[in-house]
Formats: structure tokens, C-alpha cells, sequence
């Protein structure tokens, strides 16, 4: 080839560009812009207000909402990264057996399986609970948001995990550590930033999730989305544009914070 | 190999290390048996692949053997976990922990001892004094020098007092003249804390400068333990003798095998006596190896003969290579130079090559 090959300069590649961002982020852009309409319509404009998400911040409905979403987000991402931290220490602090690669595709199981066919699945599955138990409160979703944040935490995990040279927890157990000390005075500390960003990345996923909370969900167990969800269904005002924009500033934040967290190295 | 007097540190007894298993399996150490003796210095010596790395990570309890028995002061550490051998390790890429300070780093091995704070302290003082580290007790380990590192490395594991320090090539990743100055530390600090040495190189210069004794080994076999004269001076077969600095090849039938002498009798027709090889065994034809040092080039008749057929200047010596009558093997003589004088030869003159008494050995195969 004569010229090296650059994909910038291919003909239509800004064309291309152009219409991917404008498809990306036109929609969203819109909807913050309609936040702040003073009209109650999310397409004719009629003035800047707040007002929208003053009334969003006093629904009682929204706050309730947002609060089982943060508190069964908590719980599950707290759980999951607890789970991914034990998964990713077993299986990268092996040599590698037969099986292994088997075990990475159960770990990882809810990135593959239709998120709709676990919501069914869990969905019959919990019904013969609850009336076995006559148990319905929060745990169900807890535990179904558990599962499915696993992958989410265990990824950045074992990403860290591989990049730790193997030596160090060689050398304190060559210092007298037993297995529980060299993993509390070495890799524990060596791991946080690993574990953190899991943390967070399991929280966003938690937070974001409709269809198995859908479909899990008791009667009044609202999350923010499913809440969202059903509001929209009777006609979308700016309210939804208010929340909306409130949850994306609070996603891009704590993806950004995960950004940093994981990057830091040492 | 005779008993030698003085109590054996450890002990490593018929021991094997399989990896892989079926058609895959390889033997990295193929019934090793050597006894290492209290406070000594004692080096591994041997071509990558040969097994070093494996009976230290043996003897460190980072893996078991297959079969065999290690015997620390007499007791079987064989399938002791790493944290409860009083035997400590300095990693050949140092392992430091990064998230602690130099000081911490050297105290860690005393504070999972639960040793009182006080003592660690103290302890960890001493170390820094010992490596002459003081100034950086603060630093994090990733804000100092290789050679730095490699201090902190030996005080940290010299600091709970192990019976006995293993180390795996500790001075590869450092600069020639670092590595020098390390060499002479290492065997400061041998000297100042008594502690038995295990010591893993594949530099033979290095082996023999540093050693009290060195055990050669080669794909998973040791092949000879002797001290450095020993090892040098007696090779015991053909892989030793060559692994380790020059020599010259020679076939010689042997006649009589007497105290460890022999006598030898050269292709020329020359009869010398030669020291032989533990495990010989009599046999009409054997490789007996001169050192190109222990052999001198006369003008007049010798036990070998030749034609000069190059010269080569070293500095503090001369490498005369010499095409021997008859079997036409090239053999190297190495003479000391004096000063402002050649070394008494031009190429294509004929020389005799001079065996004296004590320079020529029989080995073994
Ligand atoms: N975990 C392992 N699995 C399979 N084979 C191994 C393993 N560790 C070592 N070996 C093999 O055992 C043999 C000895 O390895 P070892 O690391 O002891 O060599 P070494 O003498 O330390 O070499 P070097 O000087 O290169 O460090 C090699 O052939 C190596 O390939
Ligand atoms: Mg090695």
C-alpha cells in the first residue's frame, strides 16, 4: 500500500461521524433543554423555569422512588462487589485448570442471558416464594439486582487483580502473613481501586434497571425508572424531563468518579 | 561424596518436581539430593532451564515436591506452607509491597511475628543501619533506586532472622558496576548475621567469587558440589568443565587408578598423572581437561606438541592457540604477561606444551 491506511480519511467518515453523535445526543440534549420549559410540554418551548424539577423534588411519589432505588442500589452493588471480589480472587489466584473458562462464563452469565427471560424466570421463581414464605418485601429485588450486578463489579476487579504481580502476596506470605493477612495487608489495599470502581459501576447498573425490577417488583415497590416508566404511560410532562435530567447528572458523575478511580494506578 | 563435618542447615532428600502430567510432564529437578551446612554461603549454578528457580520455590514452600524430603535443622518442611518456615526469600524482582514505606516494608516480616512494637522499631533501625538505608526510611519503594530496592529487599527479609535466606538471581536486573558493589554487601552482610546463605545465579564468575561452596546443576540433576577450587580445579564431567570458565579436551587412555590419581597416557604418547574424578569408573579410554592456565608453552620437547596458530592479547594475559601434532585438536595455553614482552611465540612456530603433575583431571564420563 502506498499510503498508510486512515480511516479519518476515508470519504463520508465526518458524514458518518456527525450522524452517529447527532443521533446520540440530539435526543438527550432536547430532553435537558425541555427540563427547564416553562409550558407544560416536552416540544413547544414557553420560557426558562425550574419549576419542574421544584415539583419533581416535592412529589412524594419521586422521593419514595428514588429512595428504595438508592437503597436497594446500595445493597445490591455492596453484595455484588462483595461476591465479585471473592469470584475475581478465585479465579485468577489459581493456575489455570480445566473448568476455568467455564466458571468465568457462569460469573458472567447475566451479561448473556436476555435480561427479559431472567426477568420471567425470577418472576415465576419468586411468585412460589412469596407464597411458600408470605415473605414480599425488598429482598426479592435486592437479591435479583445482586445477581445481575455481579459481572458488572467482577470485570473491573479481575482487571486489577491481573495487573498485580503475584509476588507480593508470595512475599508476605514469605514474611510470616497467613493467607487472611496477606490478603488484608496486601492485596486488599493494593485492590481498592478495583473493588471501588466495581462498586460504582454496580451501583449505576442497580439504579438503571427496569425490566427485571419490572417484572420482580411487589405492589409498591417503585423504583425511580419503573415510576418513570409508568408516568409516561399516562402522558410524559416535564416533570419526567426534570427527573431525567437529575439521574443523568448523577450517572455522568459517578462514571466519571469511577473513570478516575479505576485509572489510578499504585 | 564424603560426610562433611558441621551441621546441615537443610536438607533436600531425593527429591523430584513434576510439572504437567501424562505426555506433557516435565521433570525440573530429577531426584536432587545436596546437603547445605549451617552459615555457609551456597550458590546454584546452571543454565536457564535447569531447575534453580524450582528447588528454591521447593525450599521456600512456594510449591511441593513431588516426591522427596527437605529437612530443615533435621525437620521434614517439605509440606509446610510458606508462612510457617523460619526461611526467608529476596525476590529477583525485589516484590516490594508499594503501598508501604521503606521502613514498614522491612518491619512486615516482625509484625506478622506479633512482634512487641518496640522490638520492630528497634529491629527495623538496625536493618536500615545494616544497608545503610537510614536516610530513606520514609520513601515509598517506588520512589527509590534499583540498587535501593534491592537493599530494602535483603533487610526486609534478613530482618525476622530466618534460618536460612534464599536468593533467586537478586542482582540480574542491576547495572555491572551496582552488581559488583552488591556482590561484596551480599557477603558483608553473610558475614555480619551468620544466617545460611542459598544463593541462585547462572553467572559462574559470579559463583565462584561469592561462594563457600557451589552446587552445578544442570536439566534438573545436580551434577557437582565442591567448593569453588573444587569445582574449577576438579571438574567431575564434561558439562561442568566446560560450563564453567575454559578448558582444553583431551582423550587418554588410563592406566592404574590409585588415592585419586591416575595415570594418563595423552594421544602424543606422553604419560601424566591426573587427579580423577569422584565417580569415575575404569574404563580403558577417558576425557581428561587441562585448564588453559595450568599449562605452559615451551620451546623444547613436552608432553604435547604443536604449531602456534594465533595469538590473542587479553591485557593482563595472552591466549596462545596451538593445532597439536597429530590429532589436530586446537589447544589453549594462557600465559601471564609481563611487562614490555611478548609473549616468547609467533604464529606457525612449533612449540611443546607442558603438563605438570597437578594440572590435568579425569572426568567421570
Ligand atoms: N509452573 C511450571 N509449569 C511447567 N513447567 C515449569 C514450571 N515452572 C518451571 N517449569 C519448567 O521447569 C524447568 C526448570 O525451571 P526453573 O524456573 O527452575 O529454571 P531456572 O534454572 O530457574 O532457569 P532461569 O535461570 O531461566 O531462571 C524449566 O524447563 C521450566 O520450563
Ligand atoms: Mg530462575
Amino acid at each position: 500500500m502506498a499510503k498508510s491506511f486512515s480511516i479519518r480519511h476515508q470519504p463520508g467518515f465526518t458524514t458518518i461521524a456527525a450522524v452517529c453523535f447527532v443521533a446520540l445526543y440530539m435526543p438527550i440534549i432536547v430532553l435537558v433543554v425541555y427540563a427547564f420549559n416553562e409550558a407544560p410540554s416536552t416540544s413547544e418551548w414557553g420560557g426558562f423555569s425550574l419549576k419542574w424539577f421544584q415539583s419533581a423534588s416535592q412529589n412524594a411519589q419521586v422521593i419514595d422512588a428514588t429512595l428504595r432505588s438508592f437503597q436497594i442500589a446500595a445493597i445490591a452493588a455492596t453484595l455484588a462487589t462483595i461476591a465479585a471480589t471473592m469470584a475475581a480472587l478465585a479465579t485468577t489466584r489459581t493456575p489455570p485448570y480445566p473448568g476455568l473458562t467455564f466458571k468465568y462464563a457462569m460469573i458472567n452469565q447475566p451479561l448473556m442471558v436476555p435480561e427479559i427471560v431472567t426477568g420471567v424466570a425470577l418472576l415465576i421463581f419468586f411468585s412460589r416464594i412469596k407464597i411458600f414464605t408470605g415473605y414480599s418485601g425488598l429482598g426479592y429485588l435486592i437479591a435479583a439486582h445482586t445477581a445481575f450486578c455481579i459481572p458488572f463489579a467482577y470485570l473491573p476487579i479481575r482487571a486489577r487483580l491481573e495487573n498485580m504481580d503475584l509476588s507480593l502476596e508470595r512475599a508476605a506470605a514469605d514474611l510470616y502473613a497467613t493467607p487472611w493477612q496477606a490478603f488484608r495487608r496486601v492485596t486488599l489495599p493494593l485492590l481498592w481501586p478495583g473493588i471501588l470502581a466495581g462498586l460504582m459501576l454496580a451501583f449505576v447498573i442497580s439504579l438503571d434497571d427496569v425490566v427485571i425490577t419490572e417484572f420482580v417488583k411487589s405492589g409498591g415497590q417503585d423504583t425511580l425508572p419503573t415510576y418513570m416508566l409508568g408516568q409516561i404511560r399516562r402522558g410524559i410532562t416535564p416533570e419526567i424531563n426534570a427527573i431525567s435530567t437529575a439521574f443523568l447528572l448523577l450517572s455522568v458523575v459517578i462514571v466519571t468518579l469511577f473513570f478516575f478511580v479505576s485509572r489510578k494506578r499504585d | 561424596m564424603p560426610e562433611q563435618p558441621g551441621k546441615n542447615a537443610i536438607e533436600v532428600r531425593g527429591v523430584r518436581k513434576v510439572f504437567g502430567s501424562g505426555e506433557a510432564a516435565v521433570a525440573a529437578l530429577d531426584t536432587v539430593s545436596v546437603s547445605i551446612r549451617e552459615n555457609e554461603f551456597f550458590t546454584l549454578l546452571g543454565p536457564s532451564g535447569c531447575g534453580k528457580t524450582t528447588l528454591l520455590r521447593l525450599i521456600a514452600g512456594f510449591d511441593y515436591p513431588s516426591a522427596g524430603e527437605i529437612l530443615l535443622y533435621g525437620d521434614d518442611i517439605a509440606l509446610l506452607p510458606p508462612f510457617k518456615r523460619p526461611v526467608n526469600t529476596v525476590f529477583q524482582s525485589y516484590a516490594l509491597f508499594p503501598h508501604m514505606t521503606v521502613a514498614q516494608n522491612i518491619g512486615f516480616g516482625l509484625e506478622m511475628l506479633r512482634k512487641p512494637k518496640a522490638e520492630v522499631k528497634a529491629r527495623v533501625a538496625e536493618m536500615l543501619k545494616l544497608v545503610r538505608m537510614e536516610h530513606l526510611a520514609s520513601r515509598r519503594t517506588s520512589q527509590i533506586s534499583g540498587g535501593q530496592q534491592q537493599r530494602v529487599a535483603l533487610a526486609r527479609a534478613l530482618a525476622p532472622q530466618p534460618k536460612v535466606l534464599l536468593l533467586d538471581e537478586p542482582l540480574s536486573a542491576l547495572d555491572y558496576k551496582l552488581r559488583k558493589e552488591m556482590q561484596i554487601e551480599l557477603k558483608r552482610l553473610q558475614n555480619q548475621t551468620g544466617i545460611t546463605f542459598i544463593f541462585v545465579t547462572h553467572d559462574q564468575e559470579e559463583a565462584l567469587t561469592m561462594s563457600d561452596r557451589i552446587a552445578v546443576m544442570s536439566s534438573g540433576k545436580i551434577l557437582q558440589v565442591g567448593s569453588p577450587w573444587d569445582i574449577y580445579d576438579k571438574p567431575a564431567d564434561r558439562f561442568v568443565a566446560d560450563f564453567i570458565g575454559e578448558t582444553n579436551f583431551l582423550t587418554a587412555s588410563i592406566a592404574g587408578v590409585e588415592n585419586g590419581k591416575a595415570r594418563a597416557t595423552l594421544k602424543s604418547g606422553a604419560t601424566i598423572t591426573a587427579s580423577v574424578a569422584d565417580g569415575f569408573q575404569p574404563k580403558a579410554e577417558a576425557t581428561v581437561v587441562v585448564r588453559p592456565e595450568h599449562a605452559k608453552l615451551t620451546k623444547g620437547k613436552a608432553e604435547l606438541s604443536g604449531t602456534v596458530e594465533n595469538i590473542v592479547y587479553f591485557g593482563t594475559d595472552t591466549h596462545i592457540h596451538v593445532r597439536l601434532d597429530g590429532s589436530n585438536d586446537l589447544f589453549i595455553v594462557r600465559q601471564q604477561n609481563a611487562r614490555s614482552a611478548g609473549c616468547g611465540f609467533e604464529a606457525g612456530d612449533k612449540a611443546g606444551i607442558a603438563i605438570g603433575d597437578d594440572a590435568a583431571q579425569v572426568l567421570r564420563d
